[in-house]
């Protein structure tokens, strides 16, 4: 089991790597410690969306299904965390809404997953249905403004938002500021680690083997549909657990956090970093998150027009992205290090065999 | 009865042209290279923000629009020389480019110009058929509509640049070892593309509030009908926005604007199951 951790579908490997990863891992943990509790409040804020850039990576990077519709999921799963936590009431039903929620939005990526792997589209198309799926959505929530517009006692309110549902609750304590912190750096680790293992097994090979050549994976036995699918399923889910752990964040989710801006986010996450590594996906959407998160303070256009600026960039100047790249250029040159040392030894090996013959 | 009629023609003709002005820009760009123009909707929102600069200025109307047209078809070059051209053998990132395009522009005429312009009023006119009134200016949208298929139908089927592009369209590198200059040909189809689009922008900015991200409006509708018709525009546009518009007319009328369009993405993707490659697919089996 341990050993699909360091498969050959993830980069980071050895004692190096997962030295480093504790000491990140480490330096998380106890920053809550140092930091005031406004600020770890804010930190799991910008947390909540790693899950859907993760997805998106797993979706995009490794199978190669580029989803334009991941706020789709964020948004299914977000409201319905809401209507759920209204309906069932507050306390530990939260926990479970927050699961049902994402179960949801699992089921409604199957159901669209199945219309378009099974009816063979693929590439642009498959991003273009994604995103009208998103846009639909937004444009039916903005109407839903009128009292008439509601589920049992949830209002969904249309562009003023759907408020009034709990946060994440058990029993009578509240998961909020730095227990809402640990909560999701519990989340992301083991999603993190369930990733690297899904695509290191047996089951990441035929994945990935789809990216590269769907009729070769087919020929070589494996149904790439059902891959696909469950590629689709996992990597929505991931983007529906981010919606329901930012409605029960802030108690608040509007149609704005489906629309076209924010659909272009996850993308912009992933192809920034690097879409076909998790870590290097983890790590710049971290990076992107907290400079997003520092500039929206200034102004969210700003920032929206910086987000154009870095996909515009990426894809021009380095389509592989610009964290992978960069990680890629210093494992180089450290592995050109080692290699410099050897090579004097080699050329005396070398020397002396030659004298023998 | 008669009126009746009319009546289901006009909802009909409403839907149909505003299926075939926002999509044909996008059906050209995508048939000739295969790219789906992401800052689609943003050239449509230049062709109704210089309209109404020009009409505000004492412009005419029409001539305002049609030279909102030609900035949008010329800005449209200007990008496919510096952005899009990059991109040819990579579809997909060229999506992602214009996409980052499209947040760029819309943001920056947010922080710039702000949400709302003062508009211009829909030109008066109407006309009645038994007990109902109708628009003018709707139909004249329809009429447009069809002036656009017949246009692109005039251009691509009878002149010498039609020639050479659905050569290009067919298989590029052919048409280039024959002598084709494919480069230029991108570059003028891509053009016209935003030209369609910035008309498409130019003909409705007298019908609807100018904000920014008014591209949005336009975006669903003009994607899946590009999607439904397949890589083949000559065939596949204007079938795709016929049926589109019958089955969002018949929705419409019976259970309003929001199911109509939900009603019409289920279609898409039912029909996508159906016929992956869209309804030109089936047409072009056809015809052989």
């Amino acid at each position: 089991m341990l050993k699909l951790l360091d498969g050959p579908q993830t980069l980071g490997r050895g004692k190096i790597f997962w030295s480093c990863f504790l000491a990140v891992l480490a330096g998380a943990l106890i920053y809550p410690l140092f930091a005031d509790s406004y600020d770890v409040g804010n930190f799991a804020y910008f947390l909540i969306w790693i899950f859907m850039a993760l997805g998106l990576c797993l979706m995009w990077g490794y199978g190669g299904m580029l989803s334009f519709g991941q706020t789709f999921f964020f948004g299914i799963a977000g409201y319905g965390y809401g209507v759920l936590a209204i309906n069932m009431g507050g306390g530990t039903a939260t926990i479970a809404a927050l699961v049902l929620s994402v179960v949801i939005a699992m089921i409604a990526a199957g159901i669209l997953g199945y219309f378009m792997i099974w009816g063979g589209i693929s590439g642009i198309f498959f991003g273009i249905v994604t995103l009208s799926a998103t846009l639909v959505l937004a444009f039916f929530l903005g109407q839903t403004a009128g009292p008439e517009w509601h589920i049992g006692p949830a209002r969904l309110n249309g562009f003023n938002g759907m408020k009034g549902m709990d946060p994440l609750t058990v029993g009578d304590f509240d998961i909020e500021g730095s227990a809402l912190y640990y909560l999701m750096i519990a989340l992301i680790v083991i999603v993190y680690v369930a990733l690297r293992m899904l695509v290191n097994s047996s089951v990441g090979n035929v994945i990935v083997a789809t990216r590269e050549n769907p009729q070769r994976a087919e020929m070589l036995g494996y149904d790439v549909r059902k891959y696909q699918l469950l590629t689709f399923v996992i990597g929505s889910g991931l983007a529906g657990l981010s919606g329901a752990l930012y409605t029960s964040w802030g108690q608040f989710i509007t149609p704005s956090s489906i629309g076209l801006p924010a659909a272009a986010m996850p993308i912009v996450w992933v192809a920034f970093s690097g879409r076909n590594d998790l870590t290097a996906t983890l790590v710049g959407s971290f990076l992107l998150l907290f400079g997003f998160q520092t500039i929206t303070v200034y102004s969210q256009q700003a920032a929206l027009v910086l987000m154009g600026v870095l996909l515009l960039a990426t894809v021009m100047l380095a389509p592989q992205g610009f964290v992978l790249g960069i990680g890629k250029l210093v494992v180089d040159w450290w592995t050109r290090r080692g290699r410099r040392d050897e090579a004097p030894a080699l050329a005396d090996a070398s020397r002396l065999q030659s004298d023998e013959t | 009865m008669s009126a009746e009629l009319f009546s289901v023609f006009y909802q009909f003709a409403d839907v149909f042209a505003f299926l075939i002005l926002s999509a044909a820009g996008l059906a050209i760009v995508f048939g000739m290279m295969g790219v789906i123009n992401m800052a689609h909707g943003e050239f449509i929102m230049c062709g109704a923000y210089v309209t109404v600069g020009l009409v505000n200025l004492g412009v005419p109307l029409p001539i305002a629009q049609i030279l909102a047209a030609l900035t949008a078809g010329i800005i449209g070059m200007i990008v496919e020389l510096l952005i899009v051209r990059r991109f040819y053998k990579r579809p997909l990132d060229s999506l992602l480019a214009t996409w980052g395009l499209s947040l760029i522009v819309t943001q920056s005429m947010l922080l710039i110009i702000g949400s709302a312009v003062r508009g211009i009023g829909t030109p008066e006119g109407s006309f009645a058929i038994g007990g109902y009134t109708f628009s003018t200016y709707r139909l004249v949208l329809f009429v447009c509509a069809v002036a656009v298929l017949g246009g692109l139908y005039i251009i691509f089927m009878k002149t010498r640049f039609g020639v050479i592009a659905r050569a290009t369209m067919q298989n590029a590198a052919m048409a280039k070892a024959l002598g084709a200059r494919t480069g230029r040909i991108y570059s003028i189809s891509f053009g016209i593309g935003t030209a369609l689009a910035g008309l498409c922008g130019a003909l409705y900015a007298p019908t609807m509030t100018l904000i920014p991200t008014m591209g949005a409006t336009f975006v669903v509708e003009s994607f899946v009908t590009v999607v439904i018709g397949g890589a083949n525009v000559l065939l596949g546009t204007a079938p795709a926005a016929v049926f589109l518009a019958m089955i969002r007319m018949a929705l419409n009328a019976s259970y309003g604007q929001i199911i109509g369009q939900i009603g019409m993405l289920f279609a898409v993707i039912l029909i996508i199951r159906v016929l992956p490659e869209g309804l030109s697919s089936v047409l072009v089996r056809r015809g052989r």
